[in-house]
């Protein structure tokens, strides 16, 4: 049910971004889905990877500051209101969404949507219970 | 004018005896009124009989910060909280302000030594003086106040800030002297403009510039802009507050009240006495306190002493301006501010100790600008943007409510910070001051 999340601070300095994408390539690991979130000074990026163990180490030797969060990757029915649906399904049980963002399946049928919440066990019941198809970690780090 | 010829035009020979006798007397009083004192006074091996003239001044242990800082609150008076008729505090070290105490007496020695200063500076009685330092807790304002008012000056207590009120009473009420910080007096001449005002036609005649280090071009620079005489004055609170040395109309070095505040110079490792002219640490003893005195307490000034006689007619020495600090400790607007306080507080917020670095400017024309930087830890890194802004105005808030001063905070990048044997260097002052 969980997937784990990598997260990097980052200086608003230009090349860090593509330091971070070198070092990963250069040990070999696949970005599954990116987020960049960003204030005047920094920004924090955030990514799900085939292999969060070994890009935290790799990361971690080479100076970033790194954290490992647990997120939920959720399928949207692909169409008009698909997301409705599951944000509504979360209103009615009063729970927050702290960020979220999204990117499409290689096979194209679904988006998925990547949801962090601070109540993790209450959000994953919400869902449950609105028959919304939550995604194993295991299947999304293979996408 | 010389507002205590007495003690101020005193012969040599005659102030030695003064110094003698006082020194004999401050020794005694600490020695049976301080546990501090009487310890290491002790431990030492030394009696207060041991001390015959003050040439044994140099027998007696130094005072440093720190141990204002261990006694804090009120562990390093020597004279009962009855008697204690007024409390300051100025910067400590780390998250308690160091603490000072005055007895009735030391008020009055407080007025005395302004009123010496004010007019050292040339006030005549009868002046009108704007004070524009703050009142309250720090000693600027108060102590600006007790002189001016054992002089019979006319006061305005402006305090500081509202600079476009600064220039209004200046402008309708004409005063004669400003009292304020050096940059201050630089900041009000853009605002002066902006109001229409002409700052070479402003009434001040005579500044009484301090709190903060500052530069002979700055001198110049305000001189022309105020067409006013600018003057230092030098002070610290552990001692009396303001008022401790101050230049007369020659600008060249500041008189020291020796009578009451015995100034050395010593080599801050060694401890031994520099000679006539070298830059070395001051030290202070105060003859005759009663609160809080301290013997030779190490103010981390670095200054040259001369004992020339001046051509004002004074036969005080004169210390030159301060040329820098022994320890970290750098003024922003007017504050002290310790690195190690800025450690204090981060340490408090979350638990650790993040490296992290200041950064002082001062723009042409503005006033000082303090930004932190603090690196970012896996111990305080969270993937929610929020909450590392929350972070951020938290360590932005504490600082100010701890330190007076408001700061930008900047998170930065870990191991990006400058480091010498593996600290952070934790100052960087870009200002020329």
């Amino acid at each position: 049910m969980k997937v784990e999340q990598i997260s990097i601070f980052l200086e608003n300095k230009s090349g860090r971004l593509a330091e971070v994408t070198d070092l990963l390539a250069k040990s070999a690991i696949n970005i599954r889905a990116l987020s960049l979130a960003d204030t005047a000074d920094f920004g924090i990026l955030r990514l799900i990877l085939n292999d969060s163990e070994k890009a935290k180490k790799v990361l971690k030797e080479n100076g970033f500051t790194v954290g490992k969060t647990e997120v939920i990757a959720v399928e949207v029915p692909d169409r008009p209101g698909g997301l409705a649906g599951i944000l509504n399904a979360l209103k009615g049980e009063g729970i927050n969404v702290e960020y979220m963002y999204a990117f499409v399946q290689k096979s194209g049928q679904n988006a998925i949507i990547i949801f962090r919440f601070d109540e993790l066990e209450r959000a994953i019941a919400a869902l449950q219970k609105a028959g919304v198809r939550i995604l194993k970690g295991e299947e999304v780090y293979a996408l | 004018m010389i507002w205590n010829k007495t003690m101020e035009c005193m012969g040599r020979k005659e102030m030695k005896a003064v110094q003698s006798e006082r020194l004999k007397k401050i020794t005694s009083y600490v020695y049976k009124y301080c546990p501090l004192y009487k310890t290491r006074f002790d431990t030492m091996g030394i009696r207060p009989s041991d001390i015959r003239a003050i040439g044994d001044i140099e027998h007696l242990p130094f005072t440093v910060k720190d141990d204002m800082r261990d006694s804090y609150p009120f562990g390093l008076f020597s004279a009962p909280m009855s008697k204690i008729k007024e409390i300051h505090v100025s910067s400590g070290t780390t998250g308690n302000p160091t603490v000072v105490g005055y007895t009735k007496q030391d008020i009055k020695l407080w007025a005395e030594v302004m009123a010496r200063a004010i007019s050292c500076a040339g006030a005549e009685p009868d002046d009108k003086i704007q004070i524009g330092y703050g009142y309250g807790l720090f000693t600027g304002g108060l102590g600006f106040h007790y002189g001016a008012l054992e002089m019979g000056l006319t006061i305005i207590p402006a305090s500081s800030g509202q600079t476009k009120r600064q220039l209004k009473l200046m402008n309708d009420f004409r005063p004669k002297i400003l009292a304020c910080t050096p940059s201050y007096a630089l900041y009000m001449a853009d605002e002066a403009r902006e109001m229409g005002l002409d700052p070479r036609e402003s009434s001040w005649e005579i500044g009484i510039f301090g709190a903060e280090p500052w530069s002979e071009s700055m001198r110049k620079e305000i001189e022309a802009t105020w067409n006013m005489l600018a003057t230092d004055v030098y002070g610290l609170s552990e001692i009396i507050g303001p008022g401790v040395a101050q230049e007369c109309q020659h600008k060249s070095g500041l008189h020291i009240w020796w009578d009451v505040f015995y100034p050395e110079v010593v080599h801050p490792e060694t401890g031994q006495a520099r000679d006539e002219g070298e830059v070395g640490e001051l030290v202070i003893t105060t003859l005759t306190k009663r609160g809080i005195p301290l013997i030779r307490y190490r103010t981390r000034d670095n200054v040259s002493i001369t004992y020339e006689r001046c051509s004002c007619g004074r036969t005080t020495p004169r210390i030159s301006k301060i040329k820098g600090r022994t320890d970290d400790m750098i003024v922003v607007r007017g504050i002290n501010v310790f690195p190690s306080q800025i450690e204090h507080v981060l340490l408090s917020i979350e638990g650790t100790q993040p490296h992290y670095q200041l950064i002082v400017d001062r723009k042409a024309g503005e006033l000082d600008e303090l930004e932190i930087l603090v690196e970012v830890e896996e111990k305080i890194f969270s993937d929610e943007i929020k909450k590392m802004q929350m972070l951020e105005d938290r360590i932005k808030r504490e600082i100010s409510s701890i330190l007076g001063i408001s700061a930008r905070v900047k998170l930065v990048e870990p191991k990006t910070l400058e480091r010498s044997e593996g600290k952070a260097k934790r100052v960087v002052d870009k200002r020329k001051l």
